[in-house]
């Protein structure tokens, strides 16, 4: 592949994170000495508040903190980023909190925070050579890929399990490209992409040979954070843990900013959530453990259901330095969590957002969590994805017939 | 002595002259890793750490089975098995 013309902005090299190897930027994605993961470094120049401040609505107005090219907005790509960030003054009030905040990323085109992270790989990509998008999927990256390819004007190659939400697999089937469900679970999927990847020398699958590209885009959701909250960083931020990038990356995103001098360094402590039928890095962080056993998910939060989450070690660490937990909530708590949040703010989350509801509120009442100070979470996606989930539990209030008597009868008014 | 296939990751594949899958003998994953190192020096140094065990960022499959959940290197390798060497770092 044709590496010489690539224009990764400010990204210089690729660096071991367990062994401390350095590579050159390309297509790699794990150390050849010792298979630990590889993380981009940087030498950024020209970031101030000013600059982020004049740039596109969207994560490419911190495109000189993330491995893209400088002209990165001028091919087509679905623009995500700058979702809302809501005080959840109600939802505060319920948990008997002070000042709270939604990170509300359902508000991405494919109403997910996958979008963030999948333009970040297709943008790579692109500079690396590879021809088709690809992933292994637990659906809200599947809808990500699919989209962005179909955007890009490429082709997808998405794989996903066959037991997957109805909606997530219609969202993804819709945008066409090469669409496989696999008879397995998602690390079952994610295996057999890794297999596949050594196959097909120009399929970018986005979160495996691309992945140190494509885990950067998370960085942008602790970015906006700090952004919209007026340049600062919260006192505590909760954020559901599947593979556990996102936590990391958020946490590195601060870090970022912090060491950029674009916001005071303060402490802050990180959380994790996780639903309890795949919960091995809470169960990792309960126990005192610096490793993550791998287990055999069985939750309604397919979203994340890794059972063998590849920065699980990295979550503990960064939990751990800041002082923060990991807390696992049954399922009848994420279809709770869901419906509070929606009862409380007007925000419809998908189970990954009841896991994190959820979980705030168990570590208010375990104490772990200081109702007193700012707290952000992270609604990673959108309730209409996974509709089953709160189906059997909610409905209509009545059933009248068109006539005002019967309204009065009903007893509704 | 029975003989099983092994799947090779791209990033080993410098030590199998380029193959993707080559033969290796043992009745157990810890018997086949160290035919598979008679056959390619050093390749058994990229799989397992220090200490002789699987390093925490690869992943083996006996089958369909990661070893994690089944005996780890003690592993039983049937004859005709297919073993996998998988970089963890993915997904998600």
């Amino acid at each position: 592949m044709a590496l010489d013309a690539a224009d990764l902005g400010p990204a210089t090299a690729l660096v071991c994170r367990e062994c401390g190897e350095k590579y050159d930027l390309g297509p790699r994605y794990a150390c050849e000495q010792c298979f630990g993961p590889l993380e981009i470094s940087y030498d950024f120049a020209g970031v101030s508040r000013e600059a982020i401040e004049a740039g596109p609505r969207n994560i490419w107005r911190y495109r000189g903190l993330l491995p893209v090219p400088s002209n990165v907005e001028s091919t087509p790509n679905t623009e995500p980023g700058l979702t809302r960030l809501v005080r959840a003054d109600h939802l505060a009030e319920s948990l008997g909190m002070q000042r709270l905040w939604v990170k509300d990323d359902s508000g991405n085109p494919t109403h997910s925070f996958k979008d963030r992270v999948v333009a970040v790989a297709l943008a790579a990509a692109r500079e690396l050579g590879f021809k088709v998008l690809a992933c292994p999927s637990t659906g809200n990256l599947a809808n990500a890929v699919a989209a962005a390819a179909a955007r890009a004007g490429i082709r997808s190659a998405v794989f996903v399990p066959s037991d997957l939400e109805q909606q997530k697999i219609i969202v993804t089937a819709v945008y066409g490209g090469t669409f496989v469900t696999v008879r397995g679970n998602y690390d079952d999927v994610n295996r057999l992409a890794s297999e596949i990847a050594g196959e097909q020398d120009d399929w970018a699958f986005v979160n495996v040979n691309v992945r140190p590209y494509y885990a950067e885009g998370s960085k942008t959701l602790g970015y906006e954070i700090a952004e919209q909250l007026g340049w600062r960083l919260p006192d505590q931020i909760v954020i559901p843990i599947a593979s556990g990038s996102q936590l990391t990356k958020i946490d590195k995103a601060f870090q970022e900013f912090i060491k950029l001098g674009l916001v005071e360094d303060k402490p802050y402590k990180v959380f994790g959530a996780q639903a309890t039928g795949c919960s091995p890095v809470a169960a990792a962080f309960k126990a005192g453990h610096d490793v993550v056993r791998p287990v055999k998910p069985a939750t309604i939060a397919k979203s994340l259901a890794i059972g063998n989450p590849a920065d699980g070690p990295y979550v503990l660490d960064v939990v751990r330095r800041t002082g923060g937990a990991i807390e696992d909530v049954s399922d009848a708590e994420v279809v709770e969590g869901i419906r509070l949040l929606a009862a409380t703010e007007g925000i419809f989350g998908e189970t990954a957002g009841g896991v994190t509801v959820a979980c705030l509120r168990k570590l208010v009442s375990t104490g772990a969590l200081d109702p007193e100070a700012e707290t952000v979470i992270i609604n990673s996606g959108d309730g209409l994805k996974t509709l089953d989930a709160v189906a059997p539990v909610v409905g209509p209030s009545a059933e009248i017939a068109p006539t005002l008597e019967d309204f009065r009868a009903s007893g509704l008014a | 002595m029975s003989t099983v296939s092994v799947r090779i990751p791209t990033i080993l594949r410098t030590y199998t002259g380029g193959e993707s899958e080559v033969k290796a003998d043992g009745a157990t994953l810890r018997e086949v890793i160290s035919d598979l190192d008679a056959g390619y020096a050093g390749i058994a140094a990229r799989i397992l750490d220090d200490g002789g065990k699987i390093r925490r960022f690869v992943n083996v499959y006996v089958g369909d089975e990661d070893v994690r959940f089944a005996d780890g290197l003690d592993t039983a390798t049937p004859a005709g098995s297919q073993v996998s060497i998988i970089p963890a770092v993915a997904g998600g």
